[in-house]
This record gives C-alpha cells, sequence and structure tokens, in this order.
C-alpha cells in the first residue's frame, strides 16, 4: 500500500488535519499474530467465544493469521480494544493493539 | 482410531475419561506451572513464561507498561484460578462447560509454555526421534495437543 502523501496543496484550510494529533478516542485495530503453537482449532474457537464470530467468520479470521501471519480482529476505542487484548492474552493468543488507519 | 476422552454429556456436562496415568501428569504438569506462575520475576528469564504475556504495544513503551500495570495481576491470576479448576476437578468424570474451559486454559498455556521451550515450528510432524534428548517432552507436547483438540471439539459442540 503507498504512504500517505507528506506534502498536500493548500486546497481547503478549514478542514482538520490529523496527522501530528492524536485525539483520545481514535480508534485502534486488535490484530492477532501467527504463532507456532496455538491449534488452528482452538484459534477458530477462541474468535467465537471472545467476539461472538459466526464459524465462519471466525475460520476465515483464523486462517488469515495462519497464511497471512496476522488478521485485524477487531476495532474500537482504546479501551474496549485493550479490554480485547486482554482476553485474548488471556486465552494465550499473540495479540497486539496499534491505531486504526 | 483412540477411543475419546473428552466427550459432551448430557444437559452440558462433560465426560473425562483419563487413564489414572495420564492424570498424574496433568497434575504434575499443573503443578510445575503453578509453581512457575507464583515466581517474583516471572517475566525475566524464562521464555515459555514471557510466552504467556506478550506485550500488547509494541512501539509505544509508556502504553505498554501502563498495560501491564493494570492487566498483568490479573492475567496471572485468571491463570491460576483455570490450574486450580484442574486440580480441584482431576478426578471427576464429569465437568460443566465452566471448569472444561479452565481445562482448556491450563492445556493451552501448558502447550505454549512447553512448546516455547522445545522451539517447536510450523509444520513440525508428529514423529518422535527416540534418540531426541527432548523425546519424552515432546511426547506430553503431542499429548496436549490430542487432548486440547478434544476439549475445543467438545465445547464447540455446545
Amino acid at each position: 500500500m503507498p504512504a500517505a502523501p507528506t506534502e498536500t496543496a493548500p486546497v481547503r484550510i478549514d478542514e482538520p488535519t490529523h496527522d501530528d494529533v492524536v485525539t483520545p478516542d481514535r480508534p485502534w485495530k486488535v490484530i492477532v499474530w501467527n504463532d507456532p503453537i496455538n491449534l488452528m482449532s482452538y484459534v477458530t474457537f477462541v474468535f467465537q467465544k471472545l467476539f461472538g464470530y459466526s464459524k465462519n467468520k471466525a475460520t476465515q479470521l483464523m486462517l488469515d493469521v495462519h497464511y497471512k501471519g496476522r488478521a485485524v480482529v477487531s476495532h474500537g476505542p482504546k479501551e474496549k480494544a485493550e479490554m480485547d487484548v486482554f482476553r485474548l492474552h488471556e486465552h494465550g493468543l499473540w495479540a497486539t493493539m496499534e491505531h486504526d488507519e | 482410531m483412540a477411543r475419546r476422552r473428552i466427550k459432551r454429556a448430557r444437559r452440558g456436562r462433560y465426560q473425562i475419561e483419563l487413564p489414572a496415568e495420564e492424570r498424574a501428569v496433568l497434575r504434575q504438569l499443573v503443578s510445575e506451572l503453578g509453581m512457575m506462575l507464583t515466581g517474583e520475576e516471572m517475566l525475566g528469564a524464562d521464555p515459555g513464561l514471557r510466552r504467556l504475556f506478550p506485550p500488547a504495544y509494541t512501539d509505544e513503551p509508556e502504553a505498554e507498561a501502563e498495560y501491564r500495570d493494570l492487566m498483568h495481576e490479573d492475567l496471572v491470576e485468571r491463570r491460576r484460578a483455570a490450574l486450580k479448576t484442574v486440580t480441584d476437578t482431576l478426578e471427576a468424570a464429569e465437568v460443566d462447560a465452566d471448569q472444561l474451559s479452565g481445562w482448556l486454559s491450563a492445556i493451552n498455556d501448558l502447550r505454549l509454555v512447553i512448546g516455547t521451550k522445545l522451539d517447536v515450528q510450523e509444520g513440525d510432524g508428529v514423529d518422535i526421534d527416540p534418540d531426541d534428548p527432548d523425546a519424552a517432552t515432546r511426547a506430553i507436547y503431542l499429548y496436549l495437543s490430542m487432548l486440547e483438540e478434544e476439549v475445543v471439539e467438545a465445547l464447540a459442540k455446545g
């Protein structure tokens, strides 16, 4: 994916810029990373249990983790993302969070 | 095909049929992990134990420190509670869904710690070289994997 341009023509001045200012409720995404230990069936089960995802959606996310190395499993404000990461850690999954694009 | 050890029974109960020697192995493993989780310096040297507590933030040390301050004790407590559930129900013929979830959590934690120690890789087969000095540990790891598959399957059925 191409990086965002760093210089832009000053087309409008009333548009808020968001590059430098971190707003408190800027959304976060929760990422689960592949690891060689957690079983595929277990990862699918945990996604269903924690997020209420359907078997299909949970399986697709698990396959993304397995084959692509990572998958975004949830989004939200910082507190929610942190709680999701906590519950994933509780279940032994390798989860991190970062700012959403 | 081997006999199933974990089966869904009636009314949200689950049957556990483990030979005495398997219960003894589980008791030992659970007790060892429990001891490891009581150590003060648990995030220090042991990579297996570190695997149980991954970072939430990779690029933000301050946020990560805050996350650990807030969450680490809870994570330890929940892990210890799951281990206690296994210890308490190890001789039971039947457990409920919450108890079996405790089993799942404990078995998965054991696999994470042991698998990290063994440096398990994606695609490792199930054959064990008898000359491998880790052969016994690998056998335990594979046993736990088999058991976990059965637990997940039983719980996923509802």
